[in-house]
């Protein structure tokens, strides 16, 4: 019974239970999303816009397309700035995978840098945290999964899966609401304001945040202290610099809805 | 909703599809180079080509300064508690060096706002906070360009809906060629540290 639900859900979002390897793009939002780590203790909602979103996180086989096509990005030429020297490491060659990496499975060990210049080249760009975050609280059959049944521990599920483990191909399992797959159940994934979480002793204490460290104070005043694996994501991006890669980050590209 | 623009507001742009075939591998055939061959990867943030803009209104690179050793970081004009601290404390660092050494270091402060510091308010700060503009450059720059450098440089921030920004004072020593030489997280943490290598870095 609950098979033939989410078949349903997939098809009223538009997605296709038989493709193999879903692509493109997504129409997400607009929607209203209840900040965990709000701008000031006014802010309760936050208006996300209608956008477009990758249905599923970038391939390797996608990577090494453009790490081909724009070679200042190969692993030995990036600049230090740029990433880290677990940039692509899990590659048998700057400019081939090996046999031991699938070429369907998220890359992972991509720096922020290098994701925003990977949407750049596709003329597209990161998601902000707004949209991933909008994106990432659908359900299987409405935009707030919150609402749902068995949707939260699926995520903690994933959350508690230990790290490491081999990653799946992307876009096996079932798309949600707004037609996107693996958004909470396969990596972990970079946004284009991933150092807009100021998270420290200080912001955390809210009202009496060091002003000597941090200009304004933001608050962590979460309306539903429930939502571990959201604080779980923040607390990541809050620990994250732009040249970090690791073995469960990856990233997926947005863009701006064209047209009405 | 300003936070919303700035979080939304890139421009439109034309559609390209993400997948590519498998094509790409068979290109791998090239003549057999040694590793060494492959030129190094680049320590300096100057590898970060940005386009900027500063107190007088002139398109500078970020490597405006180089061959200098550079203090950076990232302020915002009508910034009420930490920024005049920002520039207070690099005023006080610049007082413990020698004349020498002072003459050779430059300042740059890149703005957070660039809606707002237009040339003619961050030349206002310059003065009335008696910068020597021959060694401190203001500088405001794109939207991306400005996240881009607050990401290289670990400064985290955001626009708040009152139109002020929350962001990490970080103060960062580049040498001549840009590469990182000391960093300093937070205004009331010790520089000492960074001190001593500037003091390296600027003799002459």
């Amino acid at each position: 019974m609950r098979a033939v639900v989410l078949s349903l859900a997939i098809v009223l979002a538009g997605g296709s239970a038989f493709a193999a390897a879903p692509g493109g793009m997504a129409r997400v939002g607009p929607g209203s999303l209840r900040p965990l780590y709000a701008p000031d203790s006014g802010t309760t909602a936050i208006d996300v816009r209608a956008f477009e979103l990758a249905r599923v996180p970038v391939t390797n086989r996608e990577f090494l397309a453009f790490v081909q096509s724009h070679p200042e990005w190969r692993r030995d030429r990036v600049a230090h700035v740029f990433a880290d020297d677990g940039y692509l490491r899990h590659w048998v060659q700057p400019d081939e995978l090996g046999a031991g990496v699938d070429p369907d499975q998220p890359v992972t060990q991509v720096s922020w840098f290098a994701a925003k210049a990977y949407c750049a080249a596709q003329g597209q760009r990161l998601p902000t945290e707004a949209e991933w975050e909008l994106a990432a609280a659908a359900g299987d059959t409405s935009a707030d999964g919150s609402t749902e049944a068995g949707i939260r521990e699926r995520i903690l599920a994933w959350y508690g899966r230990p790290a490491g483990a081999r990653l799946d191909a992307v876009g096996h399992g079932t798309a949600n609401y707004w037609g996107v797959y693996d958004l909470n159940t396969l990596v972990w994934e970079w946004v284009l304001d991933f150092n807009g979480t100021l998270v420290s002793g200080d912001s955390r204490s809210g009202a009496s945040a060091d002003r000597m460290q941090f200009c304004g104070a933001g608050a962590l005043a979460a309306g539903d202290k429930q939502d571990y694996a959201s604080f779980m994501r923040l607390a990541f991006r809050g620990s994250l610099e732009a040249r970090y890669t690791t073995s469960s980050l990856g990233f997926r590209c947005a863009r701006d809805v064209v047209g009405p | 909703m300003k936070a919303l623009r700035l979080l939304t507001g890139c421009a439109a742009l034309l559609l390209a599809l993400g997948g590519t075939g498998t094509t790409g591998l068979a290109q791998h055939v090239h003549p057999a180079a040694p590793p060494s061959a492959a030129p190094a990867r680049s320590q300096s943030l100057y590898a970060l080509s940005a386009t900027l803009s500063d107190q007088d209104g002139r398109s500078v690179g970020l490597d405006l300064f180089r061959g200098h050793p550079v203090l950076i970081s990232m302020f915002y004009a009508s910034c009420p508690d930490a920024c005049p601290l920002l520039i207070a404390r690099i005023q006080r660092i610049e007082a413990d060096l020698s004349p020498r050494e002072r003459a050779n270091l430059r300042v740059v402060l890149v703005s957070l706002d660039p809606e707002r510091d237009t040339p003619e308010a961050l030349q206002a700060l310059a003065r009335a906070r008696g910068l020597d503009e021959s060694r401190w450059r203001l500088m405001r720059a794109s939207d991306d360009t400005v996240r881009e450098i607050a990401a290289a440089l670990g400064i985290k921030y955001r626009r708040l809906p009152d139109g002020s920004f929350n962001h990490s004072s970080v103060l960062t020593l580049l040498d001549r060629s840009g590469v990182v030489q000391a960093r300093v997280d937070g205004l009331g943490r010790p520089y000492a540290d960074l001190l001593k290598r500037l003091r390296a870095a600027a003799a002459p």
